[in-house]
C-alpha cells in the first residue's frame, strides 16, 4: 500500500466529501430558513434525479427535462410548506422531524408509483473513468466523473454561501432564521422568502441528484444518502454552510480511510456506521458543531 | 393594597444568616450580569431582592440555585463554603425554587407535579415501583399524605387531576409553588410569584408565602416587582441595578435610598 | 348512563390511583382477558394467530419499549429495531450455547443484553438532546446491525447468515403449535404490560416525564438526570430486546441481521405516534394500525381493482398511506388513537346527555 494508494484513498474520500456535503446543503437552507429538519430531504433527492431521468425517458431534452424538474421540485416544496410544516408550526423540533419522516415515505411512494421501481442510468456525458494526465504523471488513478461533481458541487456550495453572506437576499434569509415574527415585523415577506428557500433546496436537491445518480445509477438506495448526511450536518453544524464543506470533506475522508485501513480487519463495511461514530464523538466534544451556533437555554 | 402581618409574635423568629454571598461577579461572554455582589440571608426570614429589569435578579437565584456558575465569588451555606454549587446539590441541601416563566411539567396533572417535587423522599427502585412491592405501595402513600396536605393549604383540591397545561396561569403559578414546597425546602426561592395575577390573586399569593414563612420557618428570598407586596411581607431587601448592589436593609430604608429611587425613575447614569 | 361513575366512591389512595378506576372498566378488562386467553385460541383459525395476534403482541411489546424511552422519557430513539436484533441474537445464543437454559431465563437474559447495549448507547444522551440524540441512536441501529453481520460467531458461524431458532420449551412443554404460542407471547407481553403501566403511573414514571418534559426544573427539584435517562434506555431497550427475541422463536422461526432494518425502526416510531406517544394502551393500538393497514390496503385493492394490481403498486400506495396518514395524525391528534379512544370515553360517560 503505497503513497499512490493513500493518495487516491484520500481524494475519493474528499470527493465522496463534497457529494455529502452537497446533500447535507439541502437540510442546511431548510434549517436556516424555517428551523425545521426536513428529513425527506433524501428523498427528494432520490424524486429529483428519478423525475429528471424519466423526462428524458419521455424525450425531453436535457435541458427541458432539467427545467421541468425544477419545477416540479419547488412545488414539492411549496407543497411541504404549505401542507406538512404549516399546520404544525408551533410544534415541537421532535413532530416536526416526525411529520417529515412521514413525507419521506410519502416521496418514496409517489416516486415509485408515477416513475416505477427499476434502477435507471443517468448519463451526464461524463464517463466515470481515470483521468488520463494524473495517472500517467503520478500513477494515481481518481475518476474524471468524480472529480466533475466535485467541482460542480464545490460551485453551487460556494455560490450559496456568498448567497447568504454577502446579498440582500440571502439576509432577509439569515433574518428569516433567526426569528420569524421579528423578520415579519421588519417588512420580509416570509411567504415569498420561504418558497425561494424551498425552490433552491429543490435545486440542490436536483444537481445532488444527478450527480449522485450519474456515479452509482438512480435507484432507491440513493434515499439513504441522505441518511449519511446527517452526520455531516453534526459535525459541521446545522446552521452553516462553510461547516457542512468541511465537515463533509471530514466524513468523506474518514470514511473511506476507515474502511480501507481498519475495515479489513473486521471483513468490511465500516462505513455504515463510522460517520455516525465520528459525529457522536464530536456531539460530545463539541455538541453545536464545528460552525454551528452555541445553544444557551436561559430558563 | 395592605395586609396587617407579623401583628402577632413569629413563630420562627429570624436568626442567624443561613445563607452568605460573597463577592459573586457572573458573565455570559461580554455581558456583565452580576458584579461582586455580597448580600447575607437570616434564617426564617423574608428576603426580597427587587430591581429594574435585566438588573440580574434571576441569574442571582440561578446562582444561588447552582443553574448558573458564577467565575468569581462564593457562596455560604450556615457559614461552610460551598465549591461548586449544581442543581443537584441545592436540592439536596433543601434549596427549592419556582421559575419566571412557570417550570411545570406540562404532560403531568397537579398531583403528579407536585409528588415530582417529593422524588428525593422515594428511595424505591424501578422494580418495586412495576411489581407494586410493598416498600413502593408504602412511599406511595406517605407521600400522597404530605403532598394532599399541600394541596389543602394552597386550596387546589378541585384541580389536583388537570394537566397543568390546561390551567389559567395564575393557578399554574400557585401548583410550582406547591411543587417546591413539596420538598420541605429550608430555603425557598421564588422568581416573581406574582407576576401576572390579578389583586385577590396576588393576595391569596401572599398568604401562602407567609403561612410557609410562618407554619414551617421556611427562609424565603424572592424577587417581586410589586413594591406594595415586597413593601408588605418583606423583612429586608436587596436592591440589584445593572448587576451591581445599590441598596440593601428593611423595607423603609431601601424605599427612602436615593440610589435606589433614582435607579427606579431611570436618572441618567 | 350505563357507563358512569355515580355511587363509586374511592376511599383511599391506593384506590385512587388504580389503573381501572371505573368498575365498568375493570370489568371490561377482565372481559376482554378472559376472551384473549380462552376464547381466542379455542376459536380462532391458524391463520389469524400466526399471521395476526402473535405479531401485533409482539410488536406491541416492542412499541411499548419505545413509548417508554420516546414517549414518556422524551428521549428520540430510532434504534428500536436494532434493539430488538441483539434480544433476538442473544436469545439465540444463550439456547445455544448453554446446555439446558430454560427458554424463560434466556428470554430475560436477551432483555438484559439488550439492555445493557441500550444503556452504552444511551450514555450521549447525557450530553446531547433531540435531533442529535435521535442521529445518536442511529448510529446505535446501523452499528449493531453490522456487529451481528460481520461477527459469524454470533450466528454461530452458519454460512448462509440465517439463524433457525429453538423450539420454545417450558418445563419439557414444547409450545410449538399456532395456540401454545400465542399463549406464550399473550401471558408474557401482558405481564410486561402490565410491569410497564406500573412504572408508568409510579414514581418512575413521574421521574421520567419530569425529564421530558422539563429537565432544567428536574434537575433543580433533585432528580438524577443521568441515571433516569440510562433508566429509561435501559428498561426500553429490555422491552425491545424481549420483543425481538419473540419475533425470532415465536414469530419468524428463522432470523438473519438485515431483518431488522432502519426501516422496521421507522415503522415502530409510527407505531406509537399514531397510538399515542405516552400511554400504555398506545402502543397496543398503534401497532394493531400498522401491521393490519396493509393487509387492509391490499384487501381494498383486491376488491376495487382485482388481480391487475401488481405488487409494486400496492407497496407503494402503502408508502403513501402510510406517511400520509403519520402527517395527519401529528397534525390533527397528535396524541394518537389513545386520545381518541379517551375522548369516546367521556363522550360515554355523559351519554345519552351531550355535555
Amino acid at each position: 500500500m503505497g503513497f499512490q494508494f493513500f493518495m487516491e484513498v484520500l481524494i475519493g474520500g474528499l470527493l465522496s466529501g463534497v457529494m455529502y456535503a452537497l446533500v447535507a446543503l439541502g437540510f442546511v437552507l431548510i434549517y436556516k430558513a424555517s428551523g425545521v429538519f426536513n428529513f425527506a430531504q433524501g428523498a427528494m433527492v432520490f424524486f429529483a434525479a428519478l423525475s429528471f431521468v424519466g423526462f428524458m425517458e419521455l424525450g425531453l431534452p436535457f435541458w427541458a427535462a432539467l427545467l421541468v424538474t425544477i419545477g416540479v421540485m419547488v412545488l414539492l416544496g411549496m407543497a411541504t410548506e404549505r401542507f406538512v410544516l404549516r399546520p404544525l408550526v408551533n410544534q415541537s423540533e421532535i413532530t416536526l422531524l416526525m411529520a417529515t419522516i412521514g413525507l419521506t415515505f410519502v416521496i418514496e411512494g409517489v416516486a415509485q408509483l408515477v416513475w416505477g421501481v427499476g434502477v435507471r442510468r443517468l448519463d451526464l456525458g461524463i464517463k466515470d473513468v481515470p483521468l488520463p494526465w494524473l495517472a500517467d504523471k503520478t500513477g494515481i488513478f481518481i475518476s474524471q466523473l468524480d472529480v466533475f461533481a466535485a467541482v460542480v458541487a464545490g460551485i453551487l456550495v460556494a455560490t450559496l454561501a456568498l448567497l447568504f453572506a454577502k446579498t440582500d437576499i440571502g439576509r432577509a434569509l439569515r433574518a428569516v432564521a433567526d426569528d420569524h415574527a421579528a423578520a415579519l415585523s421588519i417588512g420580509i415577506p416570509l411567504k415569498r422568502i420561504w418558497a425561494l428557500v424551498w425552490a433552491i433546496a429543490g435545486i440542490v436537491a436536483l444537481v445532488a441528484g444527478m450527480l449522485w445518480g450519474a456515479r452509482s445509477g438512480v435507484q432507491f438506495a440513493l434515499v439513504f444518502v441522505a441518511l449519511k448526511a446527517l452526520p455531516v450536518l453534526i459535525i459541521g453544524g446545522f446552521t452553516s454552510v462553510p461547516g457542512v464543506i468541511v465537515a463533509g470533506l471530514i466524513v468523506g475522508a474518514a470514511e473511506k480511510m476507515a474502511e480501507v485501513y481498519v475495515g479489513p480487519k473486521f471483513g468490511g463495511g465500516i462505513e455504515s456506521w463510522f460517520p455516525y461514530a465520528l459525529a457522536i464523538l464530536f456531539l460530545l466534544i463539541r455538541p453545536e458543531g464545528l460552525f454551528g451556533e452555541k445553544i444557551i437555554r436561559r430558563v | 393594597m395592605s395586609i396587617q402581618l407579623h401583628a402577632h409574635a413569629r413563630a420562627f423568629p429570624i436568626g442567624a444568616t443561613i445563607l452568605q454571598v460573597e463577592d459573586v461577579s457572573l458573565r455570559f461572554g461580554g455581558v456583565k450580569a452580576l458584579t461582586k455582589i455580597s448580600f447575607d440571608v437570616r434564617e426564617h426570614e423574608v428576603r426580597a431582592i427587587i430591581g429594574p429589569n435585566g438588573a440580574g435578579k434571576s441569574s442571582m437565584l440561578n446562582v444561588i440555585n447552582g443553574v448558573y456558575r458564577p467565575q468569581e465569588g462564593t457562596l455560604s451555606f450556615r457559614g461552610s463554603k460551598l465549591e461548586g454549587m449544581t442543581p443537584r446539590r441545592a436540592a439536596h441541601m433543601g434549596i427549592s425554587r419556582t421559575f419566571q416563566n412557570i417550570a411545570l411539567f406540562k404532560g403531568m396533572s397537579v398531583l403528579d407535579n407536585i409528588m415530582a417535587g417529593r422524588n428525593l423522599r422515594m428511595h424505591a427502585s424501578f422494580l418495586e415501583v412495576a411489581f407494586r412491592l410493598p416498600r413502593a405501595l408504602r412511599e406511595e402513600n406517605e407521600n400522597r399524605d404530605k403532598v394532599e396536605e399541600i394541596i389543602e393549604f394552597l386550596e387546589i383540591e378541585h384541580i389536583r387531576k388537570t394537566p397543568v397545561g390546561r390551567l389559567p396561569y395564575g393557578l399554574q403559578k400557585r401548583v410550582e409553588l406547591g411543587r417546591a414546597l413539596a420538598a420541605e425546602p429550608k430555603i425557598l426561592l421564588l422568581d416573581e410569584p406574582m407576576a401576572g395575577m390579578n389583586i385577590e390573586e396576588k393576595q391569596d399569593m401572599c398568604r401562602f408565602v407567609l403561612d410557609v414563612n410562618d407554619h414551617y420557618g421556611t427562609t424565603v428570598v424572592l424577587i417581586e416587582h410589586d413594591m406594595g407586596v415586597v413593601m408588605d411581607i418583606s423583612d429586608r431587601v436587596v436592591v440589584l441595578d445593572y448587576g451591581k448592589k445599590i441598596g440593601d436593609g428593611s423595607p423603609d430604608e431601601v424605599r427612602a435610598d436615593q440610589n435606589v429611587i433614582d435607579a427606579y425613575l431611570g436618572v441618567a447614569h | 348512563m350505563f357507563y358512569r361513575e355515580a355511587g363509586q366512591f374511592r376511599t383511599s389512595y391506593a384506590q385512587d390511583t388504580q389503573i381501572f378506576p371505573l368498575r365498568q372498566d375493570r370489568l371490561a378488562m377482565m372481559a376482554l382477558l378472559a376472551a384473549a386467553f380462552i376464547a381466542v385460541p379455542l376459536f380462532a383459525s391458524d391463520y389469524w394467530l400466526r399471521a395476526l395476534l402473535i405479531p401485533w403482541l409482539i410488536f406491541s411489546l416492542v412499541a411499548l419499549g419505545q413509548n417508554i424511552l420516546t414517549g414518556y422519557a422524551g428521549q428520540l430513539s430510532l434504534g428500536s429495531a436494532g434493539f430488538m436484533a441483539v434480544g433476538a441474537f442473544a436469545c439465540y445464543n444463550f439456547m445455544l450455547r448453554v446446555d439446558g437454559m430454560p427458554f424463560l431465563v434466556a428470554l430475560v437474559l436477551s432483555g438484559l443484553c439488550a439492555a445493557a447495549v441500550g444503556m452504552a448507547f444511551g450514555l450521549p444522551s447525557l450530553r446531547i438532546r433531540g435531533l442529535y440524540l435521535a442521529v445518536a441512536t442511529l448510529a446505535a441501529q446501523f452499528f449493531i446491525v453490522w456487529a451481528l453481520d460481520k461477527f459469524a460467531w454470533f450466528k454461530n458461524n452458519d454460512p448462509s447468515g440465517v439463524i433457525t431458532a429453538q423450539p420454545m420449551k417450558i418445563l419439557g412443554y414444547s409450545f410449538a403449535s399456532p395456540q401454545a404460542k400465542y399463549i406464550l407471547v399473550l401471558a408474557i407481553v401482558a405481564g410486561l404490560a402490565l410491569l410497564a403501566k406500573n412504572m408508568a403511573r409510579g414514581a418512575t414514571g413521574r421521574s421520567w416525564m419530569a425529564v421530558r418534559d422539563m429537565d432544567v426544573a428536574a434537575e433543580v427539584m433533585g432528580l438524577p438526570l443521568m441515571r433516569t435517562k440510562l433508566q429509561a434506555f435501559a428498561i426500553s431497550s429490555f422491552y425491545c430486546g424481549v420483543g425481538g427475541a419473540l419475533f425470532a422463536f415465536a414469530y419468524l422461526g428463522t432470523v438473519e441481521p438485515s431483518a431488522f432494518t432502519i426501516d422496521l425502526s421507522f415503522r415502530i416510531l409510527f407505531m406509537i405516534i399514531i397510538g399515542g406517544v405516552g400511554t400504555i394502551l398506545g402502543s397496543f393500538l398503534g401497532a394493531a394500525f400498522i401491521l393490519l393497514l396493509p393487509i387492509l390496503l391490499s384487501v381494498l385493492f383486491h376488491a376495487v381493482f382485482g388481480k391487475i394490481v401488481d405488487a409494486s403498486v400496492t407497496s407503494s400506495v402503502e408508502l403513501i398511506v402510510f406517511g400520509s396518514l403519520i402527517i395527519v395524525f401529528l397534525i390533527v391528534e397528535p396524541h394518537g388513537l389513545a386520545r381518541l379512544w379517551q375522548v369516546t370515553k367521556e363522550r360515554l360517560r355523559l351519554w345519552p346527555f351531550p355535555h
